[in-house]
């Protein structure tokens, strides 16, 4: 039981730290490059803009998209991991 | 063949498909009609969910509204989609494990309180009968434009469409419906999107399109972008914005909102597992990203095309854009497309200073010099979707795909919203509160009757939209921001909030938000009732009341946890709750009550 108890926490913890992680990028991509780095970016050209304008109109939609998929692969490796899957 | 029958033949197609579809996904027990008997596939979640999430809003309006604003409304594009981040990480899979059928039977449980889920049922029904209203009113506007009924006989028609396939099919229904109406909808709007981006600039895919060289000046599409508009006193398209506080938290109560808008997490409940709600949030986004990806793009070649129309001379190269500004078409050479569109009063031309021609650009800007006595032509941001394979002179079975598209994003969000409203009355107050005796059976009446009258109440609102119509979509993200997404996600990730410090952060969150708004907007949105003008000046550390949502969150998240802290644990039982959400073991037994 108490075992149990402790593989559980242990897989809490993981997921904490794996949504921590993700949340940084997901803020980064949009808080961050894509709004308030975006004057740090400005010397990067692309297509008659610059790489904050991308982030802003798709670069973060692109990470969103990866983001997720990444958790879930992730998600179904622990859960396999600590046995708590389905 | 007539445009007009060529539009009553895609549009009439399209529902006679989605009523074929209500026929054979009858529902049977309130576990089909709730949730659809729990056994989507993800990738026919993900897409039912785009199809559910992307309304008239995304369909018909945004891409006109960034093109109008340009980089300052990509809001819009980041705010509705890393929400979807939220709920793949956050909520989703939580929520399915818990197994039950709707949002505040979530929070009633959670937090042991009759009361906290009383106010998630005010919340949820005040959210989503807000923004059913704007999707009856967009539908009204296809019909009306496309179909030559007048709006109100256009409502009433899918009033009955959705009537058939919701009330007998409930989410089962609504299901298979919205994947049928996802795959039109990204059919109508990615056909004239490559056309415009191959004429354009040569490249077949929009997203890509939009960072290429436009072929008639050989410069970056953008860079030409910002040229043409400045030189008309437009700021330019791809310009920074001074207010960054602003963006950030607009943007944000987009994300949160999203994340927290029952009618997109009630659709995370129908699929068999809890790796499956993860695996239909990244799904969902895909789909809707096809959309997402492609709406910029269309935004800005709409916005040049549309300038070029009027004033030709900038089409190609141009050597002194002063020069090419001087010579805008004639009113009475007009496109054909601006005739159409000025008969809905949607373009509106008014020739200030007599000279027989159409003078467009920044009202703001000071042209007196060259004879012009104001901007001459509105164009309302709503039409550039609809008018986009006008504009592009794409054939007419073009035309017709983009009325059944719009009419297919507008149905299919009403539907889901209506889903989230009829069962909130039929299980949540009904059956969760009035008489918890109620049979199975009678439930199963109860929705329907309940989904019967949310759309005959719904259809009745968007023939009379209240004056306040466009606000109140901004009302809808504020509540589900600031009341419903805190304390759904503290009642995961905490084990020590309680029902007291849900319920206080739940209403201060709400009622704060709701105040700022009202301030700005007028209270319960009465003309003339507002305290203080609707502009940047008067704001708040320059915070509008369509970001204020973020910070209703934020107070919610921070009285939650100061009033849980100053008062007794949740009972153990409770405890033993959150713990089960947190691990997927064992959710597929978990969903029969």
């Amino acid at each position: 039981m108490a075992e149990d108890k402790s593989n559980a926490e242990a897989y809490w913890k993981a997921n904490l730290r794996l949504i921590t992680g993700c949340m940084i990028v997901w803020a980064l991509v949009s808080y961050g490059f894509a709004i308030l780095l975006r004057p740090l970016l400005s010397g990067i050209p692309v297509g008659g803009t610059d790489l904050g304008f991308w982030f802003a109109q798709q670069g973060s939609i692109l990470t969103f998209i990866g983001l997720i998929f990444f958790y879930a692969w992730k998600m179904n490796r622990l859960d396999k991991k600590f046995g708590l899957g389905e | 063949m007539s445009q007009f029958l060529i539009n009553v033949l895609f549009v009439g197609a399209s529902f006679a498909i989605y009523i074929g579809i209500a026929i054979w996904a009858k529902a049977g027990s309130t576990k089909d009609f709730y949730v659809a008997g729990g056994g989507v596939h993800p990738v026919t979640n993900g897409m039912a969910i785009g199809a559910d999430w992307m309304s008239a809003a995304s369909f018909i309006s945004m891409a006109g509204l960034i093109a109008a604003g340009g980089y300052a409304n990509s809001t819009f594009l980041m705010g509705w989609t890393g929400g979807y981040v939220l709920l793949a990480m956050l909520l989703a899979p939580y929520l399915r494990k818990f197994g039950k059928f709707t949002v505040p039977e979530f929070i009633g449980d959670r937090f042991y309180s009759r009361t906290a889920r009383m106010v998630a049922v005010i919340c949820l029904i005040v959210a989503s009968v807000t923004y059913v209203i704007g999707q009856m009113a967009g539908a009204g506007v296809a019909f009306s434009r496309f179909l030559e009924v007048d709006a109100t006989t256009g409502l009433i028609i899918a009033a009955v469409v959705v009537f058939f396939y919701s009330v007998l099919g409930g989410m089962k229904g609504i299901t298979y419906t919205q994947v049928a109406q996802y795959i039109v909808l990204i059919i109508a709007y990615t056909i004239p999107a490559v056309f415009i981006s191959l004429e354009l600039t040569g490249n077949p895919l929009p997203a890509l399109g939009l960072f290429s060289d436009h072929n008639a000046s050989g410069e970056p599409l953008l860079s030409k972008l910002n040229e043409v508009v400045t030189a008309l006193g437009f700021n330019a398209y791809t310009a920074m914005v001074d207010n960054k506080l602003n963006m950030v938290l607009f943007t944000l109560s987009l994300m949160i909102g999203t994340a927290g808008l029952p009618h997109v997490i009630m659709r995370f409940f129908t699929v068999p597992k809890v790796a499956d709600a993860r695996w239909s949030a990244g799904w969902a986004l895909v789909f809707i990203g096809l959309l997402y990806l492609t709406a910029p793009a269309v935004a800005s070649m709409a916005r040049l095309n549309l300038m070029t129309t009027i004033y030709p001379d900038m089409a190609g190269q141009v050597e002194n854009y002063e020069d090419a500004t001087t010579n805008p078409i004639a009113y009475e050479s007009r496109p054909d497309w601006i005739r159409t569109w000025e008969e809905t009063g949607l373009i509106t031309f008014e020739d200030k200073n007599n000279d027989g021609n159409i003078q467009f650009y920044n009202n703001a800007a000071d042209f007196s010099e060259r004879g012009w006595e104001g901007n001459e032509l509105e164009v309302n941001n709503d039409i550039l979707v609809l008018a986009n394979p006008e504009i592009a002179n794409l054939p007419g079975w073009v035309i017709g795909l983009i009325a059944a598209g719009g009419l297919a994003a507008a149905l299919s969000t009403a539907a889901g919203l209506l889903l989230a409203i009829s069962s909130a009355i039929s299980h949540d107050l009904i059956k969760g509160a009035i008489n918890p005796n109620i049979s199975e059976k009678s439930e199963l009446m109860a929705a329907r009757i309940s989904m019967s009258v949310a759309i005959v109440v719904a259809t009745y609102l968007g023939a009379n939209p209240p004056g306040f119509a466009a606000q109140v979509v901004a009302l809808a993200f504020g509540i589900a921001a600031a009341s419903l997404f805190p304390v759904l996600m503290m009642g995961i990730f905490s084990k020590r909030v309680n029902n007291k410090g849900a319920i206080a952060g739940m209403l201060s969150g709400l009622i704060f938000t709701l105040v700022y708004i009202f301030i700005y907007k007028g209270w319960f949105f009465i003309p003339g009732t507002n305290n203080l003008p609707d502009t940047p000046e008067n704001w708040v550390l320059g915070i509008s009341p369509l970001s204020i949502g973020a910070v209703g969150a934020i107070i919610n998240f921070a009285v939650a946890y100061l009033v849980s802290n100053a008062t007794e644990q949740p009972p153990q039982e409770i405890q033993d709750l959150v713990e089960s959400v947190r691990y997927p073991k064992g959710a597929g037994g978990a969903i029969d009550h």
